[in-house]
């Protein structure tokens, strides 16, 4: 067998970046100084997320739909040469002569599962739906426990208060002490918790605000855009809200809004929340305008990273090498993400079709890549040797 | 009868044209998908409506649904429907 050729690039930090019209691979060589772009895969898809399996290094899975046609998932264990579709992407059980039944439009998230659970994972879909697949994404299944929940349809809305071209199960995190315990995040819903793996779900949104409700302190129907755990930590929880950037320490069990303690004129609305891998009190956002008609761009045209050292007590911004000004671009929520070397590497992909990256912990930004189309999701992997 | 495929969907039949049987528009999707794995539900939903930027013509009419009847004779025409610019 051939060994796969990348003069230098092999075994480091690349980055998958899904975007409206394909998806990349952007590989690093050695130190991250030097980036070279692969692909696209299947030019012209819609890829909202792509991932690789952590667990094995080799398991990519790619969630794709197009203009026209519905939606599916791609799974390539090759880095991307060659790619097959799932045999039963996810899908909502067929309703009954009574009923009109759901449809997933598009799968949202893709999440590996616990490490003790080698070949699950999970796909989080618009409308909001839970799918799991036990046979490395070739069949997946819907997650009963919450699809079919008599409360679903009460906790996320009707099927109309879907947001147009995303949100939906944006979110899932697995406990690492044990594969039971899991929480989701989905637009319009809010957070949820199952101590069950996924067989009954509680809403766990005490302390977050909604001020879009007749309820601002409802249990359900909040707006989190990023829900994380921490890996080394898993009782500490930050989310980036459409009402600002919470944490919860489990064992309180209410979220506190350490969003206020962003700058007045730069606000704590977003989409993406990064934790440090190693330390949870360090917290990255991206902020974005989000007063009036929601412009959704980097507020007054500054870009920048904002950083917390102290689990969001205080903020500092991190905007070396971004443009100084008239830079009008967004960062979806799939798209800003962390490696795991140390110094941190910190990337995020903009809606203009760039990728920046940081190698130093958010100090200094470079333009990795640019001229890429609107950019849905970056993650940094390292692929198995 | 035979079945005209469109651009989009020729990653799985590799082909412009398909012959297929079936007194349904419904069985004729699923002989489709029996020969060509995955393509039923590209245009298909799970609720077994027709995806909103799919539409499936008859001769010369657009179907109303899957169930509607079909002949050896008529031919089948899938087009990708979408706008914009």
């Amino acid at each position: 067998m051939s060994k796969h050729k990348t003069n230098g690039y092999d075994n480091n930090v690349a980055l998958l970046v899904g975007t409206r019209k394909g998806g990349f691979l952007l590989r690093s060589s050695n130190n991250r100084e030097k980036w070279k772009l692969e692909g696209p895969f299947l030019l012209g898809a819609i890829v909202h997320n792509m991932i690789l399996d952590p667990r094995d290094g080799k398991t990519m899975l790619m969630a794709a739909s197009t203009g026209h046609l519905g939606p599916t998932i791609f799974r390539s264990k090759d880095q991307g040469k060659t790619w097959q579709e799932a045999s039963q992407p996810p899908a909502f059980p067929k309703a009954g002569p009574e009923g009109a039944g759901e449809a997933v439009q598009h799968t949202f998230s893709l999440w590996p599962g616990h490490v003790d659970e080698p070949h699950v994972f999970y796909a989080g879909t618009a409308p909001v739906g839970l799918f799991r697949s036990e046979d490395g994404g070739e069949n997946w299944a819907g997650v009963a426990g919450f699809n079919e929940n008599p409360m679903r349809r009460t906790w996320i809305g009707p099927p109309e208060y879907a947001p147009p071209g995303g949100g939906g199960l944006h979110s899932l995190q697995i406990d690492p002490r044990d594969p039971r315990h899991m929480y989701i995040g989905a637009s319009m819903g809010g957070v949820f918790e199952s101590l069950d793996q996924g067989q009954s779900w509680k809403p766990l949104n005490k302390g977050c605000e909604a001020d879009f409700l007749p309820d601002p302190e409802a249990d359900f129907g909040h707006d989190p855009h990023t829900l994380r755990v921490h890996p080394l930590y898993p009782d500490i929880l930050y989310q980036q809200n459409h009402c600002g950037i919470y944490r919860m320490d489990r064992e309180d069990g209410f979220w506190v809004r350490v969003g206020n303690n962003m700058p007045r004129s730069v606000g704590d609305i977003g989409f993406p929340i990064v934790l440090d891998p190693r330390d949870p009190q360090k917290v990255y956002v991206f902020p974005m305008d989000g007063t009036e008609i929601w412009p959704r761009t980097s507020p007054k045209g500054k870009p920048a990273v904002y950083a917390s050292s102290n689990g969001g007590k205080t903020w500092e911004p991190l905007r070396k090498g971004l443009p100084p000004r008239h830079g009008y671009f967004t960062v979806k929520r799939h798209a800003m993400s962390a490696d795991r070397e140390a110094p941190l590497g910190i990337y995020f992909g903009t809606s203009g079709g760039q990728v920046w990256g940081s190698v130093d912990e958010g100090k200094r930004w470079r333009k990795l890549v640019d001229y890429l189309p609107e950019i849905y999701s970056v993650s940094p992997v390292v692929f198995a040797a | 009868m035979k079945v005209m495929i469109p651009s989009q969907l020729r990653s799985y039949t590799h082909t412009s044209q398909v012959q297929c049987s079936g007194d349904t528009l419904d069985a004729v999707l699923q002989e489709l998908d029996k020969r060509f794995p995955g393509l039923r539900f590209r245009i298909v939903d799970e609720q077994d409506r027709i995806r909103q930027h799919i539409h499936i013509f008859i001769n010369k009419e657009m179907t109303q649904g899957l169930h509607q009847p079909v002949k050896d004779t008529d031919e089948i025409r899938i087009i990708g429907a979408l706008s914009g610019g």
